[in-house]
Order: C-alpha cells, then structure tokens, then sequence
C-alpha cells in the first residue's frame, strides 16, 4: 500500500519537474533557428546616483547549433539591427540610432560569432565569440542557461557585460556606466 | 594689497570684482553656450555641449550665492556725485534684476533637467551628482521650464547690454569712476 503511494508520488514527481532539469545532450543536440516570437534582447547601463537605463532590440535573427558529441563544437551567431532599439523614450531611441552612438544608418548590423562554448555545469555554458560593432571587433563573453528544450524548441538566458567605448560608443560617460548590462532569452527553434 | 580684499564706502575689493567678471563671463559664455548646442546637428556634439552648459550652470549657481553672500556682508561703494537723481533710483532696481536673473537662470535649468523625462542625471564637471530638485516629472513640464529658461535667458542676455551700455556711458561720456572701480580698487580713488 505505502510502496504504491509511494510510487505513485514518484511518478507524479517526474511529471511536474520541469523539462530542462534533465535535458540529454543528444536530446538538445541538432541546429535551431532564433525565433523572434519567443526571444528578447535587452539591456541596462547603470547611471551615476544609482538607477538605470534599459532597453531592448526588437529585432533581431540568428543561429545555435548544438553538436551532438561535443559541446564545446557548438556555435552561435547572431544579428542585432540597432535601428530596432526602443527605451520607450523616442527622442532617446533617435539619440541611439544616431552617429552619437550606434550609427545604425552606415553600420545597420550588431554582429555575434562565438568561437568556443564551454560547458560549466548540467544546464550553463560560457560562451566566447567576436563582438562586431560600428566596424570594430573584440571577444567577448556571455553565460547561457538552458532554460529547457520541448518538441523542438530550445530557450536560453544569456547574459553578459560588454564595454560599450571599445565599440566607439562611449558618449555619456562616466553620467553612464560604460559597461552594457545584456539580458537577452533566445527561444531556437529546430531547423 | 592684503586689504584690498574686501569691500570700503568709496571702492570695490578684489574679491567683488573678481566675482563680478567671473560671472559675467560664465553668464555670457552660458548664453552662446545655449544657443550653439540646441542648434548644432551631430546629437553627440550636442549631448556633451549640454553637459557642459549644465556644469557650467551649476558653477554659476554656487558663484552667485557666494557673490549675494559676499554683497550682503560687505560695504557697498556709495555711487559717485556723477551719478543723477534718476540713476540713483533706476540703478538699484536693475541691480537688483541683475541679481534676480544670475539666479532664476541656473535655477530654472535645474529644474528643467529635473522634470524632464530624459532623466539624465547632472554631474557637473564629471565631479559628482547633484539631485534633482523635487518637481514632477512630464513633457508638458519639461517644455515650460525650456521656454522659461529661454525668456529668462534673452531678458536677462538684453539686461546684460543694457548694465554694459550704462557702464559705458559713465566712463566715456560722464567719464566717472563707475566703470574703472570695477576694473582694479585702486583705480576708484585715481579717477575721483
């Protein structure tokens, strides 16, 4: 009688733990286009006397292939379009868009190619690529959790910092942090 | 020398006349300032010039305080016998507007970062952060303080030409001590 309670508890058990508790590599293993749909980009920079400023990039396209014996040969790329910022202020989203900062009209991609993906633990990986901006190219890193994978869908967190000077966007330091806080979830979807 | 500092019944001290033309530099220099960086077209040119004018704005705020400080602690040089009845009743009233102005500038361009919902915040000088003044935040505020700031700055720019023009016409037309007593404490006493 206890053992089937039991039992049966433990099966309910394995119904509600979330899908991505217990992910099989082979299971994640394939090639995913970035959907839109269920991604979002976002980010803070910090503001002398505390507070912030977020935004978000509302479009934006990209890849992440999961190689099935190797994590560590798995890729990402993706593109930013900066003329897609919004901060729902629109004379500050123009002031992005413009020369003083993104210059989305002569440079309209934001472009990211991971070089290495390193595995540091069931469900993180730190992934190390090229960071392409208003032509100027560093490496950069930035941690992605698997959020889960269901019928072909796979979800990232990724975050990272990045010095936004070294892309020649320093304008408004030190009133603004110089170090771009991203929050970015990636929803992939396989094919 | 060492007593020059201060002020006396017939002369201004150093220390009045090394605020006055300070500030009437940065009053000035804060005007072109203002004009220039709404009117240049690279938005990044115009964000730094903005920062630049809200620094400067802020070291005039604290320059005018110590300047009304130092007035009202100090002897105030009684006008030479030059100076006609009429003059002697106008010139206070726009010594006082001069005054009134050199506050209500900086005053009304604090609160119009204040109110604005750029919220960038002031950090004169990249030194450190001064606070907003406590006023609401909305477009339509933000609108009235520029406007306001903009009639207070071109009525206080006029009042400016008009304190110059009269400093002129004391020294080269009824060529008093007016002028030149502002000039070094000395030279008070040369021309009388």
């Amino acid at each position: 009688m206890y053992a089937r309670i039991l039992g049966l508890a433990a099966f309910a058990a394995c119904l509600a733990m979330p899908v991505f508790a217990a992910v099989a590599l082979s299971d994640a293993a394939g090639s995913y286009t970035i959907s839109p749909a269920g991604s979002s980009i976002r980010f803070t920079i910090g503001k002398a006397g505390g507070g912030g400023f977020d935004g978000a990039f509302a479009r934006f396209k990209g890849t992440i292939r999961i190689d099935n014996s190797d994590v560590g040969r798995s890729a990402v790329n993706l593109t930013i379009y900066p003329e897609s910022v919004g901060t729902g202020q629109g004379r500050i989203d123009a002031f992005l868009r413009s020369d003083a900062v993104f210059d989305a009209a002569n440079s309209p991609e934001i472009k990211f190619r991971s070089t290495s993906v390193k595995r540091t633990s069931d469900t993180t990986a730190l992934v190390t690529g090229q960071l392409t901006a208003r032509g100027k190219t560093f490496a950069e890193k930035f941690t992605a959790e698997l959020g889960g994978l269901k019928g072909g869908t796979i979800k990232f967190h990724v975050t990272g910092k990045v010095l936004r000077s070294r892309y020649g966007m320093d304008v408004g330091t030190p009133i603004y942090s110089n170090v771009v806080n991203f929050d970015m979830t990636l929803t992939g979807k396989r094919g | 020398m060492t007593t020059m500092i201060t002020n006396s019944p017939t002369r201004y001290g150093w220390a009045s006349i090394i605020l006055h033309w300070l500030i009437a530099l940065i009053f000035i220099g804060q005007f072109v300032l203002g004009f220039i960086m709404v009117r240049i077209e690279s938005q990044r040119a115009a964000f730094e010039l903005i920062q630049l004018h809200k620094s400067f704005g802020f070291l005039l705020l604290g320059l005018v305080i110590l300047r009304i400080a130092w007035r009202l602690g100090n002897a105030t040089p009684a006008l030479p016998s030059s100076v006609g009845a009429l003059e002697r009743r106008t010139a206070p009233v726009a010594h006082f507007a001069l005054y009134a102005f050199q506050l209500a500038l900086p005053f009304s361009g604090w609160a119009l970062v204040s109110v604005s919902m750029l919220e960038i915040p002031s950090m004169p000088f990249s030194l450190f952060v001064i606070p907003n003044l406590p006023l609401a935040m909305s477009d339509a505020a933000e609108s009235f303080w520029t406007e306001a700031h903009w009639y207070l700055a071109y009525a206080g720019i006029a009042l400016v030409v008009l304190h110059a023009l009269a400093a002129l016409r004391h020294h080269y037309w009824l060529r008093d001590s007016v002028l030149v007593r502002m000039i070094t404490p000395s030279s008070a006493q040369d021309v009388e």
